[in-house]
């Protein structure tokens, strides 16, 4: 999963979103260690201040915790996850009823539309 | 603990001009910098009052609490806009200069950067392109274990590849201590890399902020907003 970041919000923002895709996508499993700031930084070509920023509110989330000295790693909770995973699709629901709603179709036609498009991509 | 770099009503005045106008100014450690301005807004001026080559026609400057001198030198690691060195040396003369000169000069990072660069030790600066000249002095710079690195366009000259590198580069390098600041153009190359910027225009300071900060307020990129605030 490449890193890419657009210009119009602030960056920590964007790395927040990325790495909790990492983590309901399992690139990052549950439960699992977090790589340091300074290479989690260096792969995504961003200063390490903006990185922690963004640690520092998965941590605040409780997406992440942080153990001293060993590390950061992700949570154990798994309806967390879950829970963040829905949210996510709710989003790009939203987005997608909006772009639908631009085109000209209401909620109802768009819903119909999107099973028949499923049922296409059956066959 | 106090800033690393401190302004205080700097002024520069080259006869009638003035370079620089009162600005007031704190660089705050281990944060990466951009120093931003369009051509002639002071920003060379600036660095090299900070790295004591000129001395300020009014105002107050400190380094770390202290005035620029030969105990500044030692902590700032200064990248100026075009190179010092001679001709005729070779990569490896000027890594024992530079090992000579500063006792924070970590040589073995300097090999293990020139070799990810491909460049040979034994080759000579006359032999080299412009491009690759830069990349020298950049290694050389950042080879440093400096509390503050000034470096007055470090990816002007050099291509988008190698610039991410040294952009990488510098990422790498960070320490909590230290703080880098990087006068540039190159606005967009730079924007994930620094934590903060300084909009600066004929010799005044027109803005600091944090690049975050700049995209919550304005939703745009510091590169937008430069090209807004400086439009010609």
């Amino acid at each position: 999963m490449e890193w890419v970041l657009r210009d119009d919000r602030p960056i920590y923002l964007q790395l927040i979103e990325h790495i909790k895709l990492r983590i309901v996508s399992g690139a990052y499993p549950v439960g699992s260690k977090l790589p340091a700031v300074r290479d989690l930084a260096a792969e995504a070509a961003v200063n390490p201040n903006t990185m922690q920023k963004a640690l520092s509110e998965l941590e605040r989330n409780g997406l992440v915790h942080s153990q001293r000295t060993a590390g950061r790693y992700i949570t154990e909770d798994k309806t967390m996850i879950d829970q963040i995973k829905e949210d996510l699709a709710k989003e790009q629901l939203r987005a997608f009823f909006k772009s639908m709603e631009a085109i000209g179709f209401t909620k109802e036609e768009t819903m119909r539309l999107v099973q028949k498009a499923a049922e296409e991509d059956k066959q | 603990m106090t800033p690393i770099l401190q302004c205080a009503a700097l002024s520069k005045a080259y006869s009638s001009k003035y370079a620089l106008s009162a600005i007031d100014l704190a660089v705050n450690r281990g944060r990466i910098v951009g120093l931003l301005g369009p051509n002639g807004s002071g920003k060379t001026t600036l660095i090299k009052i900070a790295s004591g080559l000129l001395t300020p026609s009014g105002g107050s400057i400190l380094i770390d609490g202290k005035a620029p001198g030969a105990e500044t030198k030692s902590l700032v690691s200064y990248l100026p806009e075009r190179t010092y060195l001679c001709d005729w040396m070779r990569v490896n003369d000027i890594l024992d200069m530079f090992e000579d000169f500063y006792p924070d000069f970590g040589k073995a990072k300097s090999h293990e950067m020139l070799q990810r660069l491909g460049i040979g030790q034994t080759d000579r600066l006359k032999s080299m392109s412009k491009g690759t000249k830069e990349k020298v002095q950049l290694i050389l710079v950042m080879s440093r274990s400096a509390s503050l690195y000034l470096l007055d366009e470090p990816i002007g000259g050099v291509d988008p590849a190698a610039r991410d590198y040294i952009l990488r580069t510098i990422i790498g390098n960070y320490s909590e201590n230290a703080t880098v600041l990087i006068s540039t153009h190159l606005i967009s190359d730079v924007e994930s890399t620094i934590d903060d910027v300084i909009f600066i225009q004929n010799g005044s300071i027109k803005l600091t902020s944090s690049v975050d900060d700049i995209r919550e307020k304005h939703q745009k990129s510091v590169d937008e907003l430069f090209r807004e605030v400086f439009v010609c």
